[in-house]
């Protein structure tokens, strides 16, 4: 049994231009793991339930187990680790000697919003999407455009309220 | 949990997409936003030899108003894209207040009109939509295009008209006539679950209230979306109020043909029908107010 | 109730214990930076997977390896024959109850199969996907048998789940206090109800897995993945793969959550470092969330028929019946714990002084069940409350007030529970003012005396709140180790048995060493979970990892602080009581000049100095026999739409006295994270099986939990007024007491809401469905009039 031949595939990701030659069975998620080692994108269930792969490209929010690595030729992909270092405030952050979080991922921090972290990375990515559309959410948006992202461990309470001081502080600061 | 091997191809063309699907006929599947066909994939319920996938084919994308006030949607827009859109917000009221109840943002963001309608779920928004809104699908086979009205398109559980070498290449939303009104209610365990029962409609009402056509689709229930023609017949000719969406919801469950299943058995849903065919009527009819998905 | 948000800094001139601190683990979680073990890669790296039953019952004709041997990328196929000269069942951790040693499970099916999921075969090739290519040529000759495929069937014996016409029945015992049979002939009022609560899984967002080395030259095996209860399996493990215990290393990487079901030995725990060693490479395994929902425990599914025995006034004088069980195909290292505390909890914070209870653990051809978050306790609540509410109601006596009559008063307290549990000692609750914790949930809900009433909203739903009170106990002995040492930087190391699965031990076990040595917080590192860590471990599981791991900590710091002191005090001539610690600075108590500090003796220990190591590398070890209590009430407010048999919960409030926070933001965290989870299973988590054993649930779109609009409004409120005597930190477990009263709470709100139409409710989920179901009924027998 012959398997089908890897392609070539080339695409930004965070930022950088990155190639590789992949399977047409691999998917967004496996790619971004296992190619390219970026290993903060997780896989929850590989079905497209969880949202724990998401990951924005292009822009938006999707899960990234349920789109093919050929389908990102081409693409603008930005993982957990793209979003860290491209903090907003990320200047400011570093002139005060603190780690490089977002203002997002540091509204995380601050309200306890994640205790095993596995679905962290997509939570943040989804919320990252959602502020850059929405700067100014109600709680009500919040927890329906988080609703395609599991949580087992906080209840999400501490998410939502996360994100939403988050949207406050970008807002005063802009 | 991976797929199963397969050879994909990235056609640019329709006619390089049908000639895919004549030369590797039953092997070949169509790739859309891959929303529904990506996990059957990894579950390995499937395992086709080759994917086609449409989202490279040069045209499909488009979303614009005719002159005549229709709005046409090419069958690889995405579900998101629907939703944001501020001319369907304008011109089809029924579909811009459904989108949202469709699964979750990163599944709308994928997600393609094309695909959902294709895929034929039983319990999805968007043919139920289509069906209310008395959509026409256009269909590219390879030896021309063909339309359809949406109603007459899904003939089963996951089945359609489409021959195997069709493509769905869009849909023809009708202008939004005066008077039109619309409503749209689903129950489901959780939002962006699939519906255990749905209802979308469209009324027209006269200038004196009066019910002159409707549209009453429950989808979730049945094999299909269905049209509930005993409720539309006890509508026509009657003044919109909430008598009305009493006495005609009471008619849901004539002849449907309710399906019973892990979530719901065929009993709830024939006790869901009525109760949410009202709503949705009292929606149209202005008496009370449509709720944000769920 | 605006949520906690943590303090900025520490400050330092307050106790760490009780400031709301940030996590110091985040930032790797927040910016894709930690590892999980699926992100460890090792070179030369080979991947498995099991090839499982798709059959609940049958004997296994045969076992077709070739083809699949010969797909692209396979090196290994083993079946039973390849692992049976090592294999050891898995053996039995908690509960071990009489008869048990009967129904273990072997790592993989010898002839028969007993649930769809066993492991039947293991594949191993270069890749995931090509080993799961071969997985699917792996044949399976299944010889289909008669399927035991619920608590019924179980009962009636019409098949047999192990040997051919035995009855299913894993173990059988009764337990009692008092004298429940004159108190019952005598009681005014009695009354009997059957109670069902539903199979149900823990579902932590990342699955299973693992990854395993095996050295042959340094004869060693090191196994990352590992979690929960890392000792204990390594004693196993060692033992089956005939290996010295110290030749054997289980290493934790960042875990992605357990409540309970993870890190419990399993078939692929055995099966991962055997291929390892036999193939001299590597081997990873990651379960998929299919397999998940097959493989990895379930638990909660318990049948009790209940029956209460009152005074006119509300006095409850007994309370008896029979818990059944369902444990599964095999018996699992845990599974016995469910039933068995199930009953045990039953009598709950109320005094109640005539138990019986007979338990039958049965077996089914299912997946076996081990524990989840609250074992026994979620399911004893909602029978005991349900069945409180109604006898409430048939006395006439306001709910809240019947409560009220029977809680266990502080001057009760500690309070003798008898031996309710077969394999435990007499057990005591040892503190708490139980109607305290009542009556701050009331005030909190605006209740006054009583629970606001039932009533409609201006939708038309029916709208009610419900009461629950729980007792739950932590902090399970026998001991835990710490091991702290000086680094030559000053700051201190810190290894804990303990694993974290979420919780955040390196932040409050930072903070308990913090007081204890007089330090700043972010002065320690802390390490967990790992066999190389300390001599000794037991784990994480009865919320223990702070009540006993935790005090261990404590010991170890002061006994590291005292080392040191002793050592500079030889060096200058005083008495070890001259000498103080300040700030990691030691001098003498009436000051004057410093004699050392612990970067000073650290780096004199890192140089080879042998008193300087003595003095800097301490281990101590903390032994608890006795158990700590937390206790508290949940209310839960609900709106039912009486047409679609929808609920929605308006709020639930857990109110629990944990005796003492730690760290208040993580505290919180834990309880509302419990209460969301506890709702979810109430309304939606489900394993459904049909007639055949086949799992109906078996992909996250048909096993829902709860998402982030479903439960919007939950409170919890973190009491910190009774203390544990039993550990030197007066601190209680608080990992629990969040899930475990939330489906009896909210289950008696629906009750409340649905009582006027005629419904009794005794089973959950509380799903639509049979909510509509019950509502028919109560339609089709209308109740006579009052």
């Amino acid at each position: 049994m012959s398997l089908p031949a890897a392609r070539p595939i080339r695409l930004r990701v965070n930022g950088e231009t990155v190639e590789g030659q992949v399977e047409p069975r691999l998917t967004l998620a496996d790619f971004l793991r296992e190619h390219l080692r970026l290993t903060g994108t997780h896989l929850g269930c590989e079905h497209g339930v969880c949202g724990a792969c998401t990951v924005l490209v292009d822009g938006r929010s999707v899960r990234g187990c349920l789109m093919l690595a050929l389908q990102a030729d081409g693409a603008e992909v930005v993982t957990i680790e793209g979003i860290a270092a491209r903090c907003p405030v990320r200047g400011e952050a570093v002139a005060r000697g603190e780690a490089t979080l977002s203002i997002l991922q540091e509204s995380f921090r601050d309200l306890h919003a994640l205790q095993c972290g596995f679905c962290t990375p997509g939570m943040v990515a989804t919320a990252h999407a959602l502020l850059a559309e929405n700067p100014a959410p109600s709680a009500e948006e919040v927890r329906l455009g988080i609703s395609g992202n599991l949580c087992r461990c906080t209840g999400y309470v501490p998410i939502v309220e996360a994100i939403l001081d988050a949207a406050q502080r970008l807002r005063e600061g802009a | 949990m991976k797929a199963a091997a397969f050879e994909y191809a990235a056609p640019r063309s329709l006619s390089e997409a049908h000639a895919l699907l004549r030369e590797h006929g039953e092997d070949a599947r169509l790739l859309a936003g891959g929303q529904s066909l990506m996990p059957v994939l990894a579950l390995r319920l499937a395992s086709p030899a080759i994917l086609v996938d449409l989202n490279r084919v040069a045209g499909l994308d488009e979303l614009r108003g005719t002159s005549a006030g229709d709005l046409l949607t090419g069958a690889m827009v995405r579900t998101r894209t629907l939703e944001l859109s501020a001319e369907v917000a304008r011109t089809q009221p029924l579909l811009h207040a459904a989108v949202p109840w469709i699964a979750h943002v990163q599944i709308r963001n994928r997600g393609t009109l094309g695909g959902s309608l294709s895929h034929a779920d039983p319990a999805a928004e968007l043919p139920a939509v289509a069906m209310a809104s008395d959509a026409t699908l256009i269909i590219a086979g390879a030896r021309g295009t063909r339309e359809q009205p949406a109603h007459a398109f899904f003939t089963g559980l996951f089945g359609t008209t489409l021959a195997p070498d069709e493509i769905l290449t869009g849909v023809r939303w009708p202008a939004w006539p005066t008077g039109r009104r619309h409503g749209f209610v689903e129950v489901a365990r959780r939002h962006g679950d699939y519906a255990i029962v749905g209802v979308a409609l469209t009324v027209d009402l006269d200038p004196d209230r009066l019910v002159t056509g409707a549209r009453v689709v429950v989808f979730g229930a049945a094999d299909t979306a269905v049209r509930a023609s005993a409720v539309e017949a006890a509508l026509i000719g009657q003044p919109a109020g909430e008598p009305l969406a009493a006495a005609a919801a009471g008619h849901a469950s004539d002849g449907l043909d309710a399906r019973g299943d892990l979530q719901a058995s065929a009993e709830y849903r024939r006790e869901l029908a009525p109760v949410l065919v009202r709503r949705a009527l009292l929606q149209a009819f202005g008496l009370s107010a449509p709720r944000a998905p769920r | 109730m605006s949520d906690p948000r943590a303090q900025a800094r520490p400050d330092p001139t307050r106790p760490a214990i009780g400031q709301p601190l940030a996590r110091v683990e985040d930032e790797r979680f927040l910016t894709g930076a930690a590892r999980f073990v699926d992100d460890w890669v090792l070179p030369d790296l080979l991947h498995a997977v099991v090839v499982r039953s798709p059959h609940a019952s049958g004997r296994l004709r045969s076992l077709e390896t070739s083809q699949a041997r010969a797909m692209p990328g396979v090196v290994a196929v083993y079946a039973w024959a390849d692992i049976a000269a090592c294999a050891r069942t898995i053996p039995v951790r908690l509960a071990p109850l009489p008869g048990f040693d009967r129904f273990l499970q072997a790592p993989l099916a010898q002839d028969c199969v007993r649930y769809v999921g066993e492991p039947v075969a293991m594949v191993v090739a270069t890749s995931r996907a090509l080993a799961e290519d071969a997985a699917e040529r792996v044949e399976v000759d299944i010889d289909p048998g008669p399927v035991v495929a619920s608590l019924a069937d179980a009962l009636a014996a019409r098949a047999s789940v192990h040997e051919a016409g035995t009855d299913n029945v894993a173990s059988r015992y009764t337990v009692s206090r008092g004298d429940p049979a004159s108190a019952f002939a005598a009681a005014a009022y009695r009354r009997r109800e059957t109670f069902r609560c539903h199979r149900q899984t823990a579902l932590p967002l990342e699955t299973r897995g693992l990854v395993a080395r095996h050295d042959p030259v340094a004869g060693r095996l090191q196994v990352w993945g590992a979690s929960k209860v890392t000792f204990f399996n390594r004693r196993w493990l060692a033992a089956a793969l005939d290996m010295p215990e110290s030749s054997v290393e289980l290493i934790e990487l960042d875990v992605g959550g357990s409540f309970g079901v993870r890190g419990e030995l399993y078939p692929e725990d055995f099966l991962v470092p055997f291929a390892a060693r036999q193939l001299g490479r590597p081997v990873k395994w990651i379960e998929d969330r299919r397999e998940h929902l097959i493989a990895t425990n379930h638990s909660r599914e318990i049948e009790c028929e209940l029956e209460i025995a009152c005074t006119a006034q509300g006095e409850v004088l007994g309370l008896r019946g029979r818990v059944l069980g369902d444990l599964g195909a095999y018996v699992r290292t845990n599974g016995g714990v469910v039933p068995a505390k199930a009953a045990q909890f039953l009598p709950g914070p109320y005094r109640i002084p005539n138990c019986e209870f007979e338990v039958v653990a049965l077996l089914t051809h299912r997946t076996p069940v081990g524990t989840y978050r609250g074992p026994g306790r979620y399911e004893a609540n909602f029978f005991r409350e349900r069945l409180l509410d109604l006898a409430a109601r048939d006395l006439g006596i306001d709910p809240v007030e019947l409560r009220r009559r029977n809680l266990i008063g502080p001057d009760e307290m500690p309070f003798d529970c008898g031996v309710l549990c077969p394999y435990e000692p007499a057990t005591q609750y040892d503190t708490g003012d139980y109607p305290m914790a009542l009556e701050r949930a009331l005030d909190a809900v605006g209740g006054g005396r009583a629970l606001p009433a039932p009533g409609r909203d201006e939708r038309g739903r029916l709208t009610a709140f419900g009461v629950a009170c729980f007792v739950e106990s932590s902090g399970a002995g026998p001991a835990e180790n710490a091991r702290l040492r000086v680094l030559p930087d000053g700051r201190i190391e810190v290894g804990t048995g303990c694993s974290t699965m979420g919780q955040g031990h390196e932040t409050v076990l930072a903070q308990i060493a913090s007081d204890a040595m007089g330090l700043p917080v972010d002065r320690f590192v802390v390490h967990h979970g790992s066999t190389t860590l300390v001599e000794h471990g037991y784990g994480t599981y009865h919320s223990r990892a702070v009540v006993v791991g935790g005090s261990a900590v404590d010991l170890a710091a002061r006994k590291l602080v005292a080392r040191c002191a002793a050592l500079l005090a030889q060096r200058s001539g005083l008495e070890p009581s001259m000498v103080d610690c300040r700030e990691g600075r030691f001098m003498h108590r009436t000051g004057g000049a410093v004699l050392g500090t612990f970067a000073q003796l650290g780096a004199e220990a890192a140089a080879g100095d042998a008193e300087a190591i003595a003095a800097t590398q301490v281990e101590d070890r903390f032994e608890v026999r006795k158990r700590t209590y937390t206790y508290g009430t949940h209310v839960a407010e609900v709106a039912v739409d009486p047409e679609t048999a929808e609920v929605e919960v308006l709020r639930h409030l857990a109110v629990e006295d944990i005796g003492r926070a730690v760290n208040p933001l993580l505290v919180h965290g834990q309880a509302i994270g419990a209460a969301v989870q506890g709702l979810s299973a109430a309304f939606l988590d489900e394993l459904v099986y049909d007639a055949a054993g086949q799992l109906l649930t078996g992909t996250l779109a048909d096993y829902r939990v709860a998402t982030a609009d479903g439960f919007p409004r939950v409170e919890a409120i973190t009491l910190e007024e009774h203390r544990s005597p039993h550990n030197p930190l007066g601190v209680k477990g608080a990992g629990e007491g969040g899930i475990v009263a939330t489906a009896a709470a909210v289950a008696n709100a629906v009750a409340t809401a649905l009582a006027p139409l005629g419904v009794t409710l005794t089973e959950l989920p509380l799903s639509p469905e049979r909510l509509a179901r019950a509502l028919r009924a109560a339609r089709a027998s209308p109740p006579p009039p009052a």
